[in-house]
């Protein structure tokens, strides 16, 4: 690692929240020297055009992601508990719209 | 878009150690060709041949380059802009370049490069960018016609990227795409205003377009039995549509608008083939082209010079920055101590 990169301002991830949005979403990232100019930034490259109303700004290097190796075993037990959606239940025609 | 600075979870993945590829790495190799045929899409923790990412890098970074030394050429009218609005208008195009090359650079960074070492590269010739950001900007008609033809031949071009293989580069293409309509139609109408103003203006238009023609055709690079990288992007669909077939489709598509603008493009031969339901249109100078690419442009020294000097008077300005925010967290400790 040369001098140069030392110096780099760190990495965030950004994530924004829609006018009509309910959540947040992941929209890039940005290179910044702390939270708020992270911010700031943030508010000019991916807020141009109103596309939001709330801003969360995240050191990169805070975020865990799961293995992509892994997806097999991660994700997998979900298919044999279909017990676990509401569809999986067949009540009495009286009731069927609960 | 999506970071590299990500940690997967209880692994570290190196990227460089694949150089002897042992039998798990054939798998996963052929596991990749296979996911490349059915046309998916690779997101920056998975398994990726060296050479695949080595391109992207390449082709991303370069990408992201273009999008900052293309400030400079339209930057040189906005304050000499002739009316208020489109001053306005030009400042909004500028920014929006800014955010693209950010975009393109955060995409390059999913890939294990940082963007200091891709700006490094910029400043010492190593890395390329668009060869048409070496060319001067002599009248306020060539910021029009940088809209319209500049930016209409890279949405020829960038289009077909928003459906590439790689996951980052496809999305960041969506974004800037999108943006990129409004570049161009604002161009297109600002050379419409002049076309209706007076003969002065109409002459300053078709002026700017003789000058552009050529370097606009040459931004779809070599013609594809001289492009080097053709073969090996298409099989992993980073390119998706050739450098002469997306040439062809602009250079019809820019005939129609010429005619509503009303100027005329500098070839004799060009003209409506009836047979291939296309424009035939006359030889490219490759040799100018070589010679841009290679550094020797009417612009080239120009544009790298203002990089770097912008760069350098910054230093200090970067440095406070850090040093602003790491007293800041040390008062923060402090506080909370």
């Amino acid at each position: 690692m040369t001098q140069a990169i030392n110096k780099e301002w760190p990495l965030w991830e950004v994530f924004v929240r829609s006018k009509m949005g309910l959540e947040h979403k992941h929209s890039g990232s940005l290179h910044a020297a702390d939270a708020e100019q992270a911010l700031r930034m943030a508010r000019d490259v991916y807020t141009r055009r109103q596309e939001g109303v709330s801003i969360w700004v995240v050191p990169s290097a805070a975020i865990t992601a799961s293995a992509p190796e892994d997806k097999g075993e991660l994700f997998d037990p979900a298919a044999d508990k279909i017990y676990r959606h509401p569809t999986f239940y067949q009540l009495p025609e009286e009731v069927n719209h609960m | 878009m999506y970071t590299q600075a990500i940690d997967v979870a209880g692994k570290v993945a190196s990227l460089d150690d694949a150089r002897a590829l042992s039998e798990a790495e054939q798998q996963q190799l052929a596991r990749f060709d296979e996911r490349m045929a059915a046309d998916q899409k690779i997101e920056p923790q998975e398994y990726m041949p060296a050479e695949y990412r080595k391109t992207l890098v390449r082709q991303i970074s370069q990408h992201a380059h273009s999008e900052i030394v293309g400030m400079l050429p339209e930057g040189n009218w906005i304050s000499r802009a002739p009316s208020l609005k489109r001053k306005a208008i030009l400042l909004a195009k500028v920014q929006d370049e800014a955010g693209h090359g950010l975009y393109l650079y955060s995409a390059a960074e999913t890939l294990g490069t940082s963007r200091d070492q891709m700006i490094d590269a910029l400043h010492s010739g190593k890395a390329k960018y668009s060869s048409i950001f070496n060319y001067p900007t002599l009248t306020w008609a060539d910021v029009g016609v940088i809209g319209w033809l500049v930016d209409g031949a890279a949405i020829m071009n960038q289009v077909p990227l928003c459906r590439c293989t790689y996951g980052p580069y496809a999305r960041a293409m969506i974004r800037i795409c999108k943006e990129e309509s409004f570049h161009q139609r604002q161009g297109f109408d600002a050379l419409l205003a002049m076309m209706a103003g007076t003969q002065q203006q109409r002459d300053m238009v078709q002026e700017a377009v003789n000058r552009w023609w050529w370097p606009v055709l040459m931004m779809f690079g070599p013609s594809d039995k001289d492009s080097i990288h053709s073969a090996q992007t298409m099989k992993w669909g980073i390119k998706r549509i050739s450098n002469d077939d997306l040439r062809q489709k602009f250079v019809d598509a820019a005939m129609e608008q010429a005619k509503v603008l009303g100027v005329t493009f500098p070839d004799p031969d060009l003209k409506w083939n009836a047979e291939r339901g296309q424009h035939d249109y006359g030889t490219i100078d490759w040799s100018e082209f070589w010679r841009v690419v290679n550094g020797e442009g009417p612009c080239n020294k120009e544009r790298v010079g203002a990089r770097v000097a912008a760069h350098e008077k910054g230093a200090w300005v970067r440095e406070a920055a850090l040093a602003h925010a790491e007293k800041q967290r040390q008062r923060a400790a402090r506080q909370a101590a």
